[in-house]
């Protein structure tokens, strides 16, 4: 939608500027030097819009498998509406999101928030029904009543799986989010939108993205390896 | 008074009663299925007693022990528990009160060893110390170590290690009543033999009442204080103490199912001290011949047996030595196999099989002769109805 407009500042600053590397549109450590805190903003966005997403994401889907854990039949349906969500491309559902919530930081998190649904639903089921089926009978055995049962024993062994649909999720949410300014959602996105063709731009923009992805990423294998010491301990 | 205060207290302590069982009438429908899983199943377990509940697959023994704490409700019938209705109790809390362990173990693979064994006290509320004392107690009772064994997962533990801590969760609140499903089902043969033993003089110690689930025949004669024997339909084939129902089985089904072999089973759960030994002539050397030979008119066996002083056996004596006024030292063969009275009759007829001689004379503690075995006596005793007939509980050896 924008590209026109975006190539023209892309060339008014060009043109300001002068210097040779950025008048090719180059990669020039100088200007990213020079420039870095532009992109201050917009990451922080980037961060919020991910980490509200995730976490909105997470609350919603797990709730959902909680309640489909024990009425089977309920799997069903809810990946069936959840898929149909994941399908829906980015842009089309931020446009049909606008008459509703308007434009901003809701619209996208709307959007970004169903991407994730899918993805932790499917992986919280799939952990809580990888638990072994002795060690549940075991627990029932000894008197551990449902709750007991899926906060002592279900659960936590469901943890890898959990948590490995959260990195899933994450990653997943910090590349659509580079598209929540099309929502006027802001974050890194917006920055690329701004100058596609100046390499120097895109570099820092996107390089962010990708570091953004995988510092997360870190943060929630860290946290998985410290609440699961027995899949150390077993290999 | 004060003593028996002192003695009930410290029973109530470290052992808690065993409880009684019956089963009356207890079936168990499936929507849907003709015939019942457990159909009018009736027995009662007394005290601190082994039931082995054996069948072929399909014959509703697992369904039987798991209506007991209500893992499946019982659809008609009755079951008690120290004489109250299980059916008056919440499955959770009555689940508490059984110790329960399955031949998959189920041990929790996210929790440490002391953890896996401190399920059950941490449901009923016990604190950190009264827990921890308890772990270290049962982890020494089913021989782990429990400073190697207690941080451990379960994934770095053996098969058997595993086993053994499944028994020590199982156990972790004292329970008065243990159901196992086929407990020891899982592990080869040399060390299942091996943790049937320590079982078996583990429960020596706690004496528990305890439902225990097997396929297989030999485990239930060696386990068992009483066997029942069920058929397809969840139906009592038979209800009785091992030797019994070995010596009369009550059906064709009942026969089938304890084996051709049925007979040799039967040695193994007796001691030689339980069946009626032949007399032997004693004879010393240097005793008149005349005297020998009034003793052999009056022993069972037509060979003298040369003793020592002390009355141990040396060998059997030849013709030769009984030639001349006074008994020589003429052996026609040495006292082999010398058995005991305490060996187990099925060991005992094996040596006797693999023997020259076919005799073995029995010795007692002190080794002196106590009388003879032959393979007559054994095929005698087994026409006999059982009487002094043996647990496998009193047959495990003691280890030194």
């Amino acid at each position: 939608m924008t590209f026109e407009l975006v190539a023209q500042g892309g060339l008014e600053r060009r043109e300001r500027s002068g210097v040779g590397c950025i008048a090719e549109s180059g990669f020039c450590p100088d200007w990213i030097a020079d420039n870095y805190d532009r992109y201050i903003t917009p990451f922080f966005e980037h961060v919020y819009l991910t980490v509200v997403s995730v976490a909105i994401g997470f609350a919603i889907a797990f709730t959902l498998a909680l309640i489909a854990h024990r009425r089977q039949w309920l799997v069903g349906p809810i990946t069936g509406v959840t898929g149909t969500l994941y399908t829906v491309p980015s842009v089309a559902f931020f446009f049909l999101l606008q008459p509703i919530t308007g434009l901003g930081n809701t619209t996208a998190i709307v959007a970004l928030v169903c991407y994730t649904l899918l993805i932790i639903f499917r992986n919280v089921i799939t952990g809580l029904r990888a638990v072994p089926a002795d060690a549940k009978d075991a627990a029932r055995g000894m008197g551990l009543t449902d709750r007991q049962l899926l906060l002592r024993v279900e659960l936590p062994l469901a943890l890898p799986e959990i948590l490995a649909g959260l990195r899933i999720a994450t990653t997943t949410t910090v590349g659509l989010a580079a598209l929540a300014f099309l929502a006027g959602g802001g974050g890194l996105g917006a920055e690329l939108d701004e100058q596609p063709f100046f390499k120097s731009n895109v570099a820092v923009a996107g390089g962010l993205a990708v570091l953004l992805a995988a510092a997360l990423d870190v943060i929630i294998l860290t946290f998985q390896r410290l609440v699961t010491p027995w899949q150390r301990a077993a290999a | 008074m004060t003593d028996t205060q002192s003695a009930a207290s410290h029973d109530a302590q470290s052992d808690r009663q065993a409880a009684t069982l019956e089963f009356r009438e207890a079936t168990k429908r499936y929507p849907g299925q003709e015939e019942p899983a457990v159909d009018r199943l009736s027995l009662a377990v007394p005290a601190g007693e082994i039931c082995v509940l054996v069948g072929p697959s399909g014959c509703g023994k697992t369904t039987a022990m798991r209506m007991v704490n209500r893992m499946i409700d019982i659809s008609e019938g009755d079951i008690l528990l120290d004489g109250s209705s299980i059916t008056d109790r919440r499955p959770a809390e009555l689940r508490r009160e059984i110790g329960y362990a399955i031949q998959q173990i189920g041990l929790f693979p996210h929790l440490t060893i002391a953890d896996n064994i401190a399920t059950v006290p941490k449901l009923l509320g016990w604190d950190k110390a009264r827990i921890a004392e308890r772990v270290e107690e049962l982890l020494e009772l089913v021989s782990l170590d429990p400073g190697e064994t207690r941080e451990r997962y379960p994934a770095q533990l053996s098969g058997g290690q595993r086993q053994r801590v499944g028994v020590a969760r199982a156990l972790a609140v004292d329970p008065p009543l243990m159901l196992m499903d086929e407990p020891f089902g899982a592990i080869d043969p040399i060390n299942r033999e091996r943790l049937q033993n320590e079982f078996l003089r583990l429960q020596q110690e706690i004496r528990k009442t305890i439902v225990f689930v097997t396929h297989d025949i030999d485990e239930a004669i060696k386990m068992g204080d009483k066997i029942a024997i069920l058929e397809r339909g969840g139906k009592l084939a038979q209800f009785a103490a091992p030797a019994e129902l070995l010596m009369y089985p009550a059906s064709k089904f009942v026969e089938d199912f304890v084996g051709s072999d049925r007979a040799l089973k039967r040695l193994a759960l007796q001691r030689v001290r339980d069946i009626d030994l032949w007399k032997a002539a004693q004879v010393r050397v240097g005793e008149p011949v005349s005297e020998v030979r009034a003793k052999l008119a009056d022993a069972d066996i037509g060979y003298p047996l040369l003793v020592d002083d002390h009355e141990r056996p040396l060998g059997w004596l030849s013709e030769g030595a009984l030639s001349g006024e006074r008994v020589e030292r003429k052996l026609r063969s040495p006292a082999e196999p010398t058995v005991e009275l305490d060996d187990i009759l099925r060991d005992a007829l094996a040596d006797l099989l693999t023997s020259d001689t076919r005799y073995g004379p029995v010795i007692d503690d002190s080794g002196k002769v106590a009388g003879v075995l032959s393979l007559e006596v054994i095929g005698g005793f087994l026409h006999e109805a059982p009487t002094a007939a043996r647990s496998g509980a009193d047959l495990v050896e003691e280890q030194p």
